[in-house]
This record gives structure tokens, C-alpha cells and sequence, in this order.
């Protein structure tokens, strides 16, 4: 056990978690005091020891599925001739103690005699189990598509979400939510009230089989309805997403061993991605992530504000509060001055290989435009548009962010990116509007499709502006690399950073204000 | 020098545990000191039941450890997931006194830990003084040690729950709100569960007590406090678990309403608003539910109610909108 633990723990440093030997140490006491055999509670021991912030749990968990899911030869990949009853088979849920697991397969098998299932049949088992919230059922189906669909060899180098996307594309989760709804519509779920296998469905209360019953007798669905029925179905899909994931990491770590499967599997925390690689899920990440980094941000600044150390001597709250002393003045009081808040000017480049970033940047300044005293915000791919006005309008920074690409004219000749006419052009229409107490943010690549580079609008908003920043998603190597003239700005600007990552980004903005 | 009560330890025990409750949950081993609250996981979860808190694996587990591995629990999650209940709960299952310490900006040691009541040691002096004597300095050394005694020393909750003879729960409320140099203070508190005091000597707790440093994650505490404790989080419950905390806490709900309340509620949690609903909020939406007398939510309903569970204007609309909107718009 030590050793598997030991093993964990360097995993999850590997994985970028901070864990210090006290917490360790913590982690195999704590294990000491929990029955081993019970898997959530091995798991909850170690994610109390050695996981201490919440950002961290997606990681923690991966890597304890992988680490601490049935190891050894045993759980290899015999049950892939499992027929169709095995749908039925309860699938020892928490105990997943092997010889259980395996028990509990073989005596399901023994209607399906030993062959795998068809597709066809697959879809309407997958189809039953949704419209059932039949989760035995649902871990079943998962089993059986990953045996069927993922067409897993032994030994292939291959990453576990490449299986993932055969298996789902076979499944076409998105037709089989469209039918189900279509059937609750047409007033057709009855069966959705049939009695669900004993202990395997949690008897989801009697409100939406309420519905669907009443529905067959009469009357359509009112949107409410609708909506709550298309919840439950989404999040049985999400549940059924999940335990193929859960299926797919077990059979390689079978196939290739913990170490091997945790390194392939490691991925960058929220705050690490990069923003220009980003996939679309990792960028919904990232969107969850970025709210509360502006809240946390926005109260560390209010603090620093507030405690700020300079500042002349208050006399009278000096001797007000030397009383408390028998008049001697013990603690000198001082005034705090009040920091004046800075102008802000966002110009970002939005197409569409740094849209991300600009997005991100731009959401991260609204959401605390408290600290400032006015934010102005302007976007351009080669012609150049303000969509301050989009912010004022909008309830909330999210949608402002999305109008804005829908919204703002930016296109000038054919929608590659010209820093020069860009600039150019701000320079004409708002240069004048720049001021001491203006701070200009300029995001984007700088990558400019070899146009002119126009560099003296920023020799020329360096000395108006208070400052003049640049932000640069890419990594600093390739700066000055083909079309990037990020080279030529840089002498104009009071700095140029990269800013790759969330974390990086904090880190700027923090420094602005 | 008098020193308090801490010269020999007084053995922990397991009394009182589920006394409350009305039934031994606990068994005590009162082997070399070593004494538990709770005997199993199992048997905490239930305990927890009974006095009105559902709690699940995940959460009775790591309560279940800090009892024995004598370790904090920092609970960290959105406002209003039962964060403060569950120390409160844990207080009435054990039937301990919980002593809080709610946390603030500019939250010190003479609010923290203790305070010599200077007032009191003044008048001492002059008392003193008063009499007529002319021994006077020779009495200084014993003045001294007068007005430094525990006569004179004001106890504020963290010392407090150190010195507690019987079983104390001890609640750190909004740990995040202090400044990072504050919370060096309670370092030695959750380590050691000893306080230092410079005319006294350190004082060392006689039990040691449960506690529970909860967080709202305004910003990220010190590794050094972490370290320290055991991290739980507190998320929103899932649908099952919701739809049981509205069947127990509110009077003459039936069970198709509370399935219906958790069920809209999880869709809400689902969207991008500025303030998701909290339990409590649910709870509070539920028992209007009941007084007015609504057997089943329609959108009219939803729509003239939204407001007990949610706080932002934009919110609410946003919400209507979509409640009525049948399939979930692709959150863009």
C-alpha cells in the first residue's frame, strides 16, 4: 500500500499539485483509519489529505482512477464476450472488490450466450436505460459500447480520448436526447413510470413520471416541463459520458500499467492552459475558472487598497485613539491616501487565432472595472471599431463578450489582420482622447501579415499615455518570427509580456492596478 | 506565577458523544488517552441524520478523520452549501459547545486569543496605591504577578476552546477574510492546540476539540494553514441529496413538490448567473411554496417566485427566460 501511495503522491505532484511530505505523511495515517476495501472512502481519506483546493479535484481524481482502479491481471479484459443480460448485471457499484465484479458478470452473462451484442441492440438498450435513469443499466451500456465501439488493441499508443470519440460518435448521444425528447412530446413515455429494477434506479420522486404519465392520457408538455425532462435526460448523458471514460481508463490501465496511463492522461490545470491551443472544452474550463479568478482578484485589490502603509500622520485619530492608552499615543494613525484609479484603453486584436485571448483578457478587466475609473475597450482585425457602448448595454460581461464578436465592425479590406492600419486608424479617430491618465492595453500576436507596421502611433501614444502595455499570447520564442513585428512596438511600450495562461493573466492585471 | 489548569492532562473522553442523541454511537476506547467521538463512518453519517444534517460519504468521511487523526477541517465551497451548519451539527451530535470565531479584516490577537483586561489591572494598582504604605517597593514583584494572573485575563474563543474542560467544538467562521499575516495566528491553535502567553507560559489544551475552519474562497489561504488540515468541499448537493434536505427541513412538503424544487434548482445551477441558488435559498422557495399553497410549479408560479431564489435582477430575467425556454439554449 505504501508504495502504491507513494507512487500517487509523485503522480500527483507530476500533475502540478503541490503536496509537501507533512501532507504525505497525513495521507498514509489517514489511510490507516478507513477500511481499505471501501473505494470512496480510500478516496475521500487521500482527496482530504493531500488535495487542498478545489481547482485541484478534477486532477486528483484522474489520477486516482487511474492509480487505485482494479489492478492486476485479473480484471483484464476477459468480460468483453458478455451478452446482452449483462445489461441487467448489477455492476457491484461501490464495492468493486474484483471477485464481486466478476461474479456478478458471469451471472449476468447467462442470457446473452457469450456473444457480443449488435449495435441495434446496443442503441435500444442505450435508449431504455436514459429514458429508465436505470444507472446500473447506464454503467452496463458504457461496458458494453466500449467493447463494442472502441475497438481497443492491446499495446497501441494511442490516448484514451481518441477511444472516448469513437465510442461516442457510435453512440450518437445528441439523436438519442432528440428522440427521447420527441417521445416525451408526443406523450409516448409511458413506460418511463415502468418500475425501475429493484435498487438499481433511485426512484427519481414522482414529479416527472408524474408528467409523462398524465402526458400519455392528455395534455402536451408546458415549456417548464419540457425543460426539467430535457435536464434529467442531458444529465443521465453526462452520467453515461462518465462512466465510459470511468470504462475506457480501466481497460488501459490493464493494458499498460498505472505509471504509463497517468503520464498520457496528465493534463495542464484551468489556470495552465494555453490560450491559443486550447481545445473547446478546455476553454469552457477556463470560462468556469475565470469568474471566481476575478472575483478572488477583485478582493485582493480592494484589500491592497485599503492597506496601503503611506501617508501623513492623522493627529486627531492619533490622539482619539491614544486614550485607550491613558493618553499616551501608543499607535500613530495615518491617513491613507487614496490611489487615483487609472483609465483604461483595451485594444484588442479579436481574429480568429488570438480571439480567445482577447476574450478572456477583456472579460477579466470588465469584471473588475470597480478599480478603475473608466474602461474603454476598442477591437480590430484590420479595420478598427470602439464597442465600449456594447459593455454599457449588456447585463453581464459574458454577454457583452459574446456581442461584441457578432457586433463590432472590424473588418476593413478582407479580415486578415493589419496592426498598422489598425493602429492607424485609432490613432485619427480616439488618439486625442489619450490622455496622462490613460493606461492603453494593447493585446495580439502582432502578427500582422506583413503590413506596415505604423510603429510611431505607439511612439505616439507612449507619450500621451500614463503607460502603454502590450499582451502577447504567444510563447516568447517565437516573437519577431515571420510576420510577427511585435519587435518593432516593443521600444514604444513600458512593457511587453507574454501572457500565455489564466495564471499569467492574473498576474498582469494585478500588477496594473 | 499561577498556571492555568493545564498541568495534567485530563483524559480525553468519549462522553456525551451521541448522548443527545439519545444513543451510544460511539465506543470509546479509553486506551493510553486515545479516545474517539465517532466508530464508524456509517455511523456518523447517521448520527448526522438525526440531529438534522444530511450529510454524505465524502463529507462524514473526513469528519470522520479529523476525530482521529485530531486534525482541522478547513471546509471551503459557494455560500450557503451548509458550510457553518456542519460545524453546528457536529456540535449538537457529540452535545459539545461550539465557541465561534467569526473571522473579519482586522480580526487580532487581543479578538482572537486573549486580551489582559487592562481596565481591571488600572484599578488594581491604584487600589493599591491608595492604601497608605511605604513598603511600596517591595510590593511591586507581587503586584505584578497579581495583575498578571488569570484573574485578569480576558479569554477570547480560540483560548477558550483550549482551556475547555468539556467537550468544544471549535468554529473559525470565514477564515479567508483575515489578512495572511492574521493567520499566522492560529497556527500554533491547529497544530499543537496550544496558545503561548508571555506572562502565563503556554497553556495546552486538556481535550483536544474538533475544529472547523470554513472558507469562502475570497482568496487562497496560506499553504502553511492548509498543511494543516483536512480539505473538504462543499459543493451544491446533487438532486438526490437536495430533494432529501427539502423533504427534511420543510414541514407538509410533498415529495413530488421537493423533487420538483431540486429539480428546477439544479437546472438554475446549470446556468451562468451571477449567484447560483443556495440551500438555504431552496429551503426558504420551498416553504413559501408550501404556505402558499402550490401543489405544482408552473412557469407563472416560477416566474412570481423567482425572486427568493435569486438575488440579481439580470439573474432573475435571465432565468425566466430560460425556464420557459423548453430545451436549454447551448451556453455560448
Amino acid at each position: 500500500m505504501l508504495e502504491v501511495l507513494t507512487g500517487f503522491v509523485s503522480e500527483l505532484r507530476r500533475a502540478g499539485l503541490p503536496v509537501s511530505v507533512t501532507e504525505a505523511a497525513d495521507a498514509a495515517e489517514a489511510v490507516r483509519h478507513i477500511p481499505l476495501e471501501d473505494r470512496q472512502a480510500v478516496k475521500y481519506a487521500l482527496g482530504a489529505t493531500l488535495v487542498k483546493s478545489s481547482a485541484h479535484w478534477r486532477a486528483f481524481e484522474t489520477a486516482f482512477e487511474v492509480y487505485f482502479s482494479m489492478r492486476g491481471p485479473q480484471f483484464a479484459l476477459e468480460e468483453d464476450s458478455l451478452g446482452p443480460a449483462g445489461a441487467r448485471g448489477e455492476r457491484a457499484g461501490e464495492q468493486e472488490t474484483g471477485s464481486l465484479g466478476r461474479e456478478a458478470m458471469r451471472g449476468a452473462g447467462e442470457g446473452g450466450g457469450g456473444d457480443l451484442v449488435s449495435p441495434e441492440e446496443l442503441a435500444a438498450m442505450l435508449y431504455r436505460a436514459l429514458q429508465n435513469g436505470d444507472t446500473g443499466m447506464l454503467a452496463a451500456v458504457a461496458r458494453l459500447a466500449v467493447a463494442l465501439f472502441a475497438g481497443m488493441e492491446s499495446g497501441r499508443p494511442v490516448g484514451g480520448t481518441y477511444y472516448l470519440y469513437r465510442t461516442l460518435r457510435n453512440l450518437d448521444l445528441d439523436g438519442v436526447l432528440q428522440r427521447l425528447l420527441g417521445a416525451a412530446r408526443a406523450g409516448s413515455g409511458g413506460d418511463f413510470a415502468a418500475p425501475a429494477p429493484a435498487g438499481a434506479s433511485d426512484g427519481t420522486g414522482g414529479y416527472l413520471e408524474g408528467i409523462l404519465q398524465r402526458d400519455a392520457e392528455s395534455a402536451r408538455l408546458t415549456p417548464l416541463e419540457e425543460r426539467l425532462l430535457a435536464d434529467e435526460y442531458r444529465f443521465r448523458i453526462a452520467q453515461l459520458q462518465r462512466e465510459i471514460e470511468a470504462e475506457i481508463r480501466r481497460r488501459l490501465v490493464a493494458d499498460r500499467g498505472a505509471e504509463a496511463l497517468a503520464k498520457s492522461l496528465r493534463r495542464p490545470l484551468p489556470e495552465d492552459v494555453d490560450f491559443m491551443h486550447a481545445s473547446r472544452d478546455e476553454i469552457a474550463q477556463m470560462r468556469k475558472a475565470i469568474h471566481p479568478l476575478a472575483r478572488k482578484l477583485q478582493a485582493r485589490l480592494a484589500r491592497k487598497r485599503r492597506h496601503l502603509r503611506r501617508g501623513a500622520l492623522d493627529f486627531r485619530s492619533t490622539m482619539r485613539h491614544s486614550l485607550s492608552f491613558g493618553g499616551v499615543p501608543a499607535e500613530p494613525r495615518f491617513r491613507h491616501p487614496k490611489p487615483t484609479k487609472p483609465e483604461i484603453f483595451v485594444v484588442a486584436d479579436v481574429s480568429g487565432s488570438v480571439a480567445a485571448f482577447a476574450r478572456f483578457t477583456m472579460h477579466l478587466v470588465y469584471s473588475i472595472a470597480s478599480q478603475f475609473s473608466k474602461v474603454r475597450s476598442f477591437v480590430f482585425v484590420d479595420g478598427i471599431d470602439e464597442v465600449t457602448s456594447i459593455f454599457e448595454r449588456s447585463e453581464t460581461v459574458g454577454e457583452a463578450v459574446h456581442r461584441v464578436n457578432l457586433e463590432a465592425d472590424v473588418i476593413w479590406i478582407d479580415g486578415h489582420s493589419d496592426y498598422g492600419h489598425a493602429l492607424s486608424v485609432f490613432w485619427q479617430r480616439w488618439g486625442k482622447e489619450v490622455g496622462p491618465k490613460t493606461t492603453v492595453l494593447v493585446l495580439g500576436d502582432a502578427r500582422s501579415n506583413y503590413h506596415s507596421s505604423e510603429s510611431w502611433v505607439m511612439r505616439e501614444l507612449s507619450e500621451r499615455a500614463r503607460r502603454v502595455y502590450w499582451l502577447n499570447p504567444e510563447p516568447k520564442a517565437y516573437w519577431g518570427s515571420g510576420d510577427s513585428i511585435v519587435d518593432k512596438y516593443a521600444p514604444f511600450c513600458d512593457g511587453v509580456y507574454e501572457c500565455r495562461t489564466l495564471r499569467q493573466l492574473e498576474s498582469f492585471v494585478e500588477h496594473l492596478v | 506565577m499561577t498556571r492555568p489548569a493545564a498541568a495534567g492532562a485530563a483524559p480525553r473522553t468519549a462522553r456525551g458523544i451521541a448522548a443527545s442523541a439519545g444513543r451510544p454511537v460511539v465506543v470509546g476506547e479509553e486506551g493510553a488517552g486515545e479516545a474517539v467521538r465517532f466508530a464508524s463512518v456509517p455511523a456518523l453519517r447517521e448520527g448526522l441524520g438525526m440531529v438534522g444534517y444530511l450529510a454524505d460519504d465524502g463529507l462524514a468521511g473526513v469528519v470522520f478523520l479529523a476525530d482521529r487523526l485530531g486534525k482541522p477541517v478547513l471546509v471551503e465551497g459557494p455560500a450557503g452549501t451548509g458550510k457553518t451548519e456542519l460545524a453546528k451539527s457536529v456540535a449538537r451530535l457529540t452535545g459539545a459547545r461550539l465557541i465561534r470565531l467569526q473571522c473579519y479584516e482586522g480580526l487580532d490577537e487581543s479578538k482572537a486569543l486573549y486580551e489582559w483586561n487592562y481596565k481591571k489591572q488600572l484599578l488594581r494598582i491604584q487600589v493599591e496605591n491608595a492604601a497608605p504604605d511605604d513598603e511600596s517597593a517591595g510590593r511591586w514583584n507581587e503586584i505584578e504577578d497579581d495583575i498578571f494572573s488569570e484573574e485578569f485575563l480576558l479569554e477570547r474563543p480560540l483560548l477558550e476552546a483550549i482551556r475547555a474542560s468539556e467537550p468544544v467544538v471549535l468554529l473559525i467562521d470565514e477564515v479567508d477574510r483575515v489578512e495572511v499575516e492574521t493567520e499566522a495566528l492560529l497556527l500554533e491553535v491547529l497544530s499543537d492546540y496550544q496558545v503561548s502567553i508571555p506572562e502565563l507560559g503556554t497553556v495546552v489544551a486538556t481535550q483536544i476539540p474538533l475544529v472547523f475552519l470554513t472558507s469562502n474562497n475570497t482568496r487562497e489561504l496560506s499553504e502553511a494553514l492548509k498543511r494543516r488540515c483536512l480539505y473538504l468541499h462543499l459543493d451544491y448537493p446533487s438532486l438526490e441529496r437536495e430533494r432529501a434536505i427539502v423533504l427534511a427541513k420543510v414541514p407538509d412538503v410533498t415529495e413530488q413538490l421537493a423533487d420538483q424544487v431540486a429539480r428546477i434548482v439544479r437546472s438554475l445551477r446549470a446556468l451562468e448567473l451571477k449567484k447560483h441558488p443556495s440551500i438555504s435559498e431552496t429551503l426558504d422557495w420551498a416553504r413559501t411554496l408550501v404556505l402558499l399553497g402550490i401543489e405544482s410549479v408552473d412557469e407563472a408560479t416560477a416566474r412570481e417566485t423567482l425572486h427568493l431564489l435569486l438575488k440579481y435582477r439580470t439573474d432573475i430575467e435571465l432565468a425566466a427566460k430560460e425556464l420557459a425556454a423548453a430545451t436549454a439554449r447551448d451556453s455560448a
